[in-house]
């Protein structure tokens, strides 16, 4: 194994782990909505978000940046370049993200001065991280970048895969600088601020996880390099043609000129095409194998990731996207539900494959099946399902009663908060993370019981041979 | 057949990202134009130092802010530099205490709390007429009070500090947002 690869393995540990931590975040901040007042002034609904949405942009990063040091030193057949670095700067992101955490919960707020910036707080969505840190993931990226790009020019080699990668890196990076302006004007704030989450994630993302996806088909089923290339290319086409313009569905509101909604209203409209295109020719390769792979675990969880990329991303964006809807369901717990079955569709279900597939891979364990996986598979997926469902009802009701009905004042949105409807969701909600939590128990329980499999199946086979 | 040749397909991916960068790039530059303080769509700062109303514009057919006589505020009238200063300040409060992980502001942000876009101009507040309004916010915003159910912590948030807050809260309801929030404050809305 190289040590690419070693690292790589580490990285999508640190991922796991980051998983569980969100999730155990995602709880806590459900408890709020159905018992307000909780911890209040001693741990705020405020830090509860914050670790749990940037422990999902962590876990992620980690996810993608772990499958890739997999994947590469088997593209190039070769060690990556700079590979000592990264394995310092790995410990050096783990150590970051613990000391991050641990200020947030324990410090969570500072003054109104830049000491805060630096040290506790940035205060924008998403990307929270004080400025110190924010410099570290953007050194790690960088060094990330390096590796892939050198390796590739030190190999004297390159596939379509790898284009695809090297060229969508370098606006993932340089698009992570956003997260360091601080400006006074709030819509100027946004109209930036929307650069880096929506060109990350229904861009550059979409681009990373395409390649990450197109290395798992080659790997897992044998797909055609030739055909996996030319989808992908296909893939970039579509989902940069849609998304780059379909940021606009986030210029709508800020203070922003009218023509944002027509253009983003229309790209938003073509953004599921790709993802459609996605679903069909997943539905087409299972159908085509009856749904049999060496790897089963990592197959399902790859047409999960077509499908719910679909759904989440897809349907539910554009459900809300078009402004005639949006100005009611902007803001509203139709965006959580959104946000929520996009990211587990898009991009955790894909990570969770690449899981499945590099320990698989890393054990020597060539077929890979069982039932430990198909409860978490269940349990993951019935849980995402059932949280974004009820957050749906919740964002509905929001939608007519606070804001159309309502007129979005604090006292619409503090009767909302008292409505059956609202309440009711909020307690499913919490049902269904609860759900979800024992689908991910199960899901480190089987993952870690790989290796146990594998020595277990190598004795039914000495057995059968003694016997033979 | 050209179409199963994958090069054909990454000149397609080339041509369309770079057709839609520039296009982006243009967009850019107008909207970034159109959206500095001063212009009609967002206020100077010192639009702090004027009353500030949310209406229904009939010839758009949605609601619309509008900037009317004198109304100031802390009792204080701010030189231009002197609101830049302020609402940076002010700006600051916001991102210090994380005011956009329970609110948000123009909708984005956190859902626990209610939207801020147009908060100065709330009807809770609406017996605080004139100068008396700012007061009796930045003393929310020290100490808030338990409205409804759900309670807003004590950030311990300073005086000076819920000033600069407060008058970031005016100049933003101030922003033309193409109608949003719909209805606010609207007669037989809440």
């Amino acid at each position: 194994m190289y040590r690419a690869q070693r690292l790589g393995l580490k990285y999508l540990t640190a991922s796991t782990v980051m998983f569980g931590a969100m999730i155990v975040f995602g709880l806590l901040a459900s408890i709020y909505y159905v018992r307000p007042g909780f911890m209040l002034n001693t741990f705020n609904f405020s830090t509860a978000k914050i670790v749990h949405i940037d422990g999902l942009v962590i876990w992620l990063l980690m996810g993608f940046i772990g499958a890739i040091y997999w994947f590469l030193p088997q593209e190039l057949d070769r060690e990556v370049e700079g590979i000592g670095l990264a394995e310092v700067l790995f410990w050096v992101f783990c150590a970051a993200v613990a000391v991050v955490v641990v200020v947030f919960i324990f410090v969570q707020y500072g003054a109104a001065n830049e000491w805060s910036m630096w040290f506790i707080n940035q205060g924008r969505k998403y990307v929270e991280a004080p400025r110190w840190a924010a410099m570290g993931i953007a050194a790690v990226a960088g060094v990330f970048a390096y590796n892939v790009i050198a390796t590739t020019v030190v190999a004297r080699k390159s596939t379509g895969i790898l284009t695809v990668l090297i060229a969508d890196l370098v606006p993932l990076v340089l698009l992570y600088f956003d997260a360091f302006p601080e400006m006074t004007n709030m819509s100027q704030d946004l109209f930036w601020w929307w650069w880096l989450v929506h060109l990350w994630v229904e861009a550059t993302w979409e681009v990373l996880i395409g390649c990450i996806m197109a290395w798992t088909l080659i790997h897992l089923v044998g797909a055609s390099r030739r055909v996996v290339e030319s989808w992908l290319y296909v893939e970039v086409a579509l989902v940069l043609g849609t998304g780059i313009l379909g940021l606009g569905h986030h210029y709508f509101w800020i203070g922003t000129p009218r023509y944002w909604f027509a253009i983003g209203g229309f790209f938003s409209a073509l953004e599921p095409l790709p993802l459609l295109g996605m679903v069909v020719h997943a539905v087409y390769d299972a159908g085509e194998r009856h749904l049999q792979a060496a790897n089963r675990p990592a197959f399902y969880w790859t047409l999960a990731e077509a499908f719910g990329n679909f759904i989440g991303a897809g349907v539910w964006g554009f459900m809300m996207t078009l402004p005639q809807i949006n100005l009611y369901s902007h803001g509203t717990q139709w965006t959580a539900s959104h946000g929520h079955l996009a990211f587990w569709g898009a991009y955790g279900c894909g990570v969770i494959a690449v899981l499945y597939l590099a320990i698989a891979q890393a054990r020597g364990c060539e077929r890979l099946d069982g039932t430990a996986w198909k409860w978490s598979f269940a349990l993951l997926n019935t849980g995402m399902v059932g949280m974004s469902g009820a957050l749906l009802v919740a964002g509905i009701d929001q939608a007519f009663f606070e804001r159309a009905i309502g007129g979005s004042t604090w006292n619409a949105y503090l009767s909302m908060e008292g409505r059956p409807w609202f309440n009711e969701s909020m307690w499913a909600r919490l049902a269904f993370g609860l759900i979800f939590a024992c689908g991910f128990a199960v899901l480190v329980y089987d993952l870690i019981a790989i290796p146990k499999r594998r020595e277990a199946g190598a004795r039914e086979e000495a057995t059968a041979a003694a016997g033979s | 057949m050209y179409t199963q040749d994958p090069y054909f397909w990454r000149a397609g991916a080339i041509a369309t990202v770079i057709f839609m960068c520039v296009v982006l790039a243009a967009l850019t530059i107008d909207t970034l134009r159109q959206i500095t303080p001063g212009g009609a769509r967002v206020p100077a700062y010192d639009v702090i130092n004027s009353a500030v109303t949310y209406q229904y514009d009939a010839s758009r057919g949605e609601y619309a802010p509008k900037i009317g006589g004198e109304e100031l505020i802390f009792g204080h009238k701010y030189s231009a530099d002197e609101a830049t200063a302020l609402l940076a300040r002010g700006k600051l409060v916001i991102q210090s205490r994380a005011c956009i992980d329970c609110h948000t502001f123009f909708g984005n942000g956190a859902y626990y709390a209610p939207d801020l876009t147009r908060a100065w101009m709330d009807p809770v507040w609406a017996r605080y007429a004139g100068p008396k309004r700012a007061d009796r916010l930045a003393k929310f915003l020290m100490n808030p009070l338990r409205l409804g159910s759900r309670p807003m912590p004590n950030l311990h948030i300073q005086r000076d500090e819920a000033e600069a807050a407060v008058a970031y809260l005016k100049w933003m309801s101030a922003v033309d947002s193409n109608g949003f929030p719909d209805r606010f404050g609207a007669p037989g809305a809440q």
